[in-house]
């Protein structure tokens, strides 16, 4: 294998997914433009840019309320899944009694949950608590399984040499859970702007919130659709870039051992 | 060859070369019904190499596990030399498997035993640089374990049963997974070892050739739940190597041991 058959490769797994978005917007643009579709039905991908350009000090501000929801919601997942991971992990009658609860709470669709948090909690709170529902369970199930899978020789020469539990936990467990935590973080950060999103949606009549959510909500009664459109096209790059965020971090975290974070031929 | 005046004073007949470990009566049944082991009677001397030989999967590893500690004999008891409540840096162990920490460097794998007991910082360095030091490998503390070959990864597993200086090592089956030619190197590496640090190793094997090239008693166990079936004694003059292992003495052992396992197997399956 030489080293620029791999760059060729890599150029060409960059370029395949552009050349598929020029191709879809230069298609949307015809369809468009040939059946003179007006832009309050179907904006053509210039007048959203358009949109982008012109309303950003507004998305912009938005997107950064969504942004920090998005963030609390997610470091709230992120520290309850494992933490409760870790009670499960100590305590089995502790597992027994709680899982049934969380996955109710991951079965029951958070759109049906949310209105109900807004009337008991204040708006900024219940936004968050909705990011949390949606984005703990993965980190918990995921860590949970962690854990549990803990290779029984090794668990062995612990006890062999007498570990504690706290030994075992900071020596043995939480390292081999690792990659398994990292999985679970990594779907926790999509689902998390998720549920931020859902929250802002439900509270969007209610008029307080201004994150992203709330600006489609807002601009769809005012029939203002390239800006929907643009909001919408935030949210997408919002996701990718959390997404590719946490994809890189679990990769240094794992870059010297794990399976996932080596090349091919090592 | 097999002149009794070319024994090294610990392996026989020395008075005061205590008893190392003692099995009595020691058996194991698992929950699920299945008799592993016994019972077995068992006396090991202190500074022995003995090999436990048995078909695969006839119990002998779970002697090893009663040994260390890492399960409980059903009934009879089991007893290791050095102090009532068992010194927990006493006893080395080697599995089957290098049972590495796949996250962490050589370093810090082999220095796990006295990270555990909390050692200081400093002497724990020290003697991870020994132990490494004893099995070749000191320059690769700081690779990570899926740099090492198969038989590198081993030695790291035995470097890291060495660095408490334990008493008693014990191997399960250390080098079943390895190649011909890496398995006689850490064949004769440990014979090195041990005649250097005089530790009480039991070795558990399936291979004939390797007990009788290593050991200087070799019991033979039948299948579950293991039983002894017999014993030899292997003496020779020291050191063993390349000249041994072809010799007309090693083959008949070996077809004599050979002899005793097929035996011990046909008992096992008339029983």
């Amino acid at each position: 294998m030489g080293s620029t058959h791999d760059l060729r490769e890599q150029i060409v797994r960059l370029l395949l997914p552009v050349a598929v978005l020029a191709i879809g917007a230069v298609a949307w643009d015809l369809i468009v433009r040939i059946n003179g579709i007006p832009p309050y039905v179907l904006p053509g991908p210039g007048a959203v840019v358009a949109a982008l350009v012109e309303s950003w000090p507004i998305l912009w501000s938005s997107l950064l309320v969504t942004l920090r929801t998005t963030l609390e919601g997610f470091v709230a997942a992120a520290a309850g899944g494992i933490a409760l991971a870790l009670l499960f992990n100590q305590s089995k009658w502790l597992e027994h009694a709680l899982m049934p609860y969380a996955i109710i709470l991951q079965v029951t669709p958070v759109i049906a949950i949310a209105p109900l948090l807004l009337i008991y909690l204040p708006q900024e709170t219940a936004v968050i608590v909705c990011a949390w529902i949606v984005a703990f369970f993965p980190v918990l199930s995921n860590a949970t399984l962690g854990l549990n899978s803990v290779d029984r020789n090794l668990a062995g020469l612990f006890r062999l040499y007498g570990a504690s539990r706290l030994q075992t936990l900071r020596y043995l467990k939480l390292p081999a859970a690792l990659p398994h935590i990292l999985g679970g973080l990594r779907i926790a950060g999509g689902l998390s702007l998720i549920g931020a999103v859902v929250a802002e949606i439900a509270a969007g009549s209610a008029g307080a919130g201004s994150g992203l959510a709330y600006r489609i909500a807002e601009s769809g009664y005012r029939l203002n659709i390239p800006r929907m459109f643009a909001a919408l096209l935030l949210l997408s790059v919002t996701g990718i870039v959390i997404y590719m965020g946490l994809v890189l971090a679990s990769h240094f975290a794992l870059r010297h051992w794990h399976e996932s974070a080596l090349g091919k031929e090592s | 060859m097999a002149d009794p005046a070319a024994l090294p004073p610990s392996s026989d007949a020395d008075p005061r070369a205590g008893v190392a470990v003692s099995l009595r009566g020691a058996a194991k049944v698992y929950e699920t019904g299945v008799a592993a082991l016994g019972p077995l009677d068992l006396d090991v001397r202190k500074g022995d190499f003995v090999s436990l030989l048995g078909p695969s999967g006839c119990g002998k590893s779970t002697a090893l596990r009663l040994i260390a500690g890492l399960a409980a004999p059903t009934s009879g008891t089991v007893r290791v030399a050095g102090g009532g409540a068992r010194d927990r840096l006493a006893i080395g162990f080697v599995f089957q498997e290098p049972t590495l920490m796949p996250w962490t460097t050589v370093r810090e794998n082999v220095a796990l035993p006295l990270t555990l007991a909390r050692q200081p910082r400093a002497e724990i360095t020290a003697r991870v640089d020994d132990a490494l030091a004893k099995v070749g490998l000191a320059e690769f503390a700081k690779s990570y374990p899926r740099e090492l070959s198969g038989g590198m990864k081993m030695r790291v597993s035995l470097a890291r049963a060495l660095v408490t200086d334990p008493d008693i090592l014990l191997m399960d089956e250390p080098f079943a997974a390895l190649d011909e030619i890496t398995r006689f190197r850490l064949n004769d590496d440990l014979l090195a070892l041990w005649r250097e640090l005089h530790k009480t190793v039991i070795f558990v094997t399936h291979s004939v050739f390797e007990s009788v090239y290593l050991s200087r008693r070799v019991v033979v166990l039948t299948s579950r739940p293991a039983r002894i079936h017999g014993e030899f004694r292997i003496d020779t003059g020291e050191p063993r190597g390349e000249e041994f292992r072809t010799s007309p003495l090693y083959g008949r052992l070996c077809r004599d041991v050979s002899a005793a396992l097929a035996q011990a197997g046909a008992e096992a399956a008339m029983s």
